[in-house]
C-alpha cells in the first residue's frame, strides 16, 4: 500500500492524528486512564469509524486505558474522541473513585478483601 | 499495516477491536481505581502486571507533543518533538462494582512527564527494584516522596541477582522505617498479590494514623 503512495507520512503513523480527532489538538480535561466509559447509544453509520467502534466496544464498561489499547491510539487522541461522544450524550464517563491525600478507609478495605480472594 | 479501524465501519463484518467476551467487565462495574508499578527497564513491571491481572496485559500509549507536531511535513523532522511511551497495564475486578487497574511505568527521569496523568488519583505505588540496578530507584523514591505518593518497595527476586539483607537494602535506599520493603517474585501471582496487599495494609495504617492524629 505504501509502495505506490510515496507520501510524506511515516509508515508507523499513516493517518495524522489531528484528522482522527476532527481537528481538536487540545487534550480535553477530565479524563483519567481509569475513567470508565459506557455506551449510551448505538453506533450510527454517519459517525466516524473510531467513534462507532468505541460505542460498540463500550456496550459494557471499559476504562479509557482499555479503549486506547484496543484502538491502538494514544490516550490524548482517545480522550478527544470521547469528549465529543460525551458532549453528544452517546457515552457516559464515570470518574474514578476520588483519592485525596489518602484513600478512604472503606475503599481500602474493599480492595484488601478483593485481593485476598485472588 | 492495519487500516481496519479507519476503513471498516463497525458491524460491517470486519473484526472490530475490543475485549474478548471473557475480558469484559460486569455491566454494573461502576468505579475504577489504580495502582502504579514503577521501576527501571527490565525490572519486571510487565511480568508483575501479567501475573495478577485478570486480562492479558494491554498497552496504552501516551504521547508528549508540542504545538505543530503531527502537521510537520518536513521529511526527517517527524517525531523530533514527540515522545511516545508505551505503558502496560492490567486489571483486577475487586468486587461487582470496583475495578483495580495496575499500570507499569518506567522510572527514569526522562519519563517523568507521564507521571502527572498516571499518579493522579492513584491509591499508591509499588517501586519494583532489581538489586543489580538499584540506582534507578533513588530518584524514583525521592520523586514519589516529593509528590506525597504513598509507596512500598518490592525487590524482585531474580535468581541471579545478588541477595542483600533487607536492612542493608533499606539503608541503601534511604527508606523511612515505616515504608514496607518486601521481596517479590514478579512471575508469581500470590507473591505479586502480597506485594499489593502490603501497599494496601500500609495505606490502611497511614489512614488510621491520620484519623487518630
Amino acid at each position: 500500500m505504501t509502495s505506490e503512495n510515496p507520501g510524506p507520512w511515516n509508515e508507523g503513523n499513516p493517518v495524522p492524528l489531528y484528522v482522527i480527532t476532527g481537528g481538536s489538538g487540545s487534550s480535553p480535561e477530565g479524563f483519567n486512564l481509569v475513567t470508565l466509559i459506557v455506551a449510551r447509544a448505538a453506533p450510527d453509520p454517519s459517525m466516524q469509524p473510531e467513534q462507532a467502534t468505541i460505542l460498540t466496544m463500550c456496550a459494557y464498561p471499559l476504562s479509557v486505558a482499555e479503549v486506547s489499547a484496543y484502538l491502538s491510539l494514544p490516550f490524548s487522541v482517545v480522550t478527544a474522541l470521547l469528549s465529543q461522544l460525551v458532549e453528544d450524550e452517546r457515552v457516559e464517563a464515570i470518574a474514578p473513585v476520588p483519592v485525596a491525600a489518602y484513600p478512604e478507609r472503606g475503599l481500602l478495605e474493599a480492595v484488601i478483601h478483593g485481593l485476598r480472594k485472588l | 499495516m492495519d487500516y481496519a479501524s479507519s476503513d471498516a465501519p463497525a458491524g460491517s463484518g470486519a473484526p472490530v477491536p475490543g475485549p474478548r467476551g471473557t475480558d469484559m467487565l460486569l455491566p454494573h462495574s461502576a468505579r475504577g481505581v489504580k495502582v502504579v508499578i514503577v521501576g527501571g527497564f527490565g525490572v519486571g513491571k510487565t511480568t508483575m502486571v501479567g501475573a495478577v491481572s485478570e486480562i492479558p496485559p494491554l498497552t496504552t500509549e501516551e504521547t508528549m507533543t508540542q504545538a505543530g507536531v503531527g502537521i510537520d511535513h518536513n521529511p526527517g523532522a517527524e517525531g523530533k518533538n514527540t515522545t511516545t511511551v508505551a505503558m502496560d497495564f492490567g486489571r483486577i475486578s475487586i468486587n461487582q462494582e470496583l475495578v483495580l487497574y495496575l499500570f507499569g511505568t518506567p522510572g527514569q527521569e526522562r519519563f517523568w512527564f507521564l507521571w502527572n496523568g498516571i499518579f493522579e488519583g492513584a491509591l499508591g505505588a509499588v517501586v519494583l527494584v532489581d538489586t543489580r540496578r538499584i540506582e534507578v530507584c533513588f530518584e524514583v523514591i525521592t520523586r514519589l516522596e516529593d509528590r506525597r505518593v504513598p509507596f512500598v518497595v518490592a525487590v524482585n527476586t531474580f535468581p541471579e541477582a545478588p541477595q542483600y539483607p533487607v536492612e542493608d537494602l533499606r539503608a541503601a535506599l534511604a527508606l523511612g522505617e515505616s515504608v514496607p520493603l518486601v521481596a517479590c517474585d514478579a512471575r508469581d501471582r500470590a507473591s505479586c498479590r502480597d506485594a499489593l496487599l502490603s501497599l494496601m495494609d500500609y495505606l490502611h495504617t497511614l489512614v488510621a494514623a491520620q484519623e487518630t492524629a
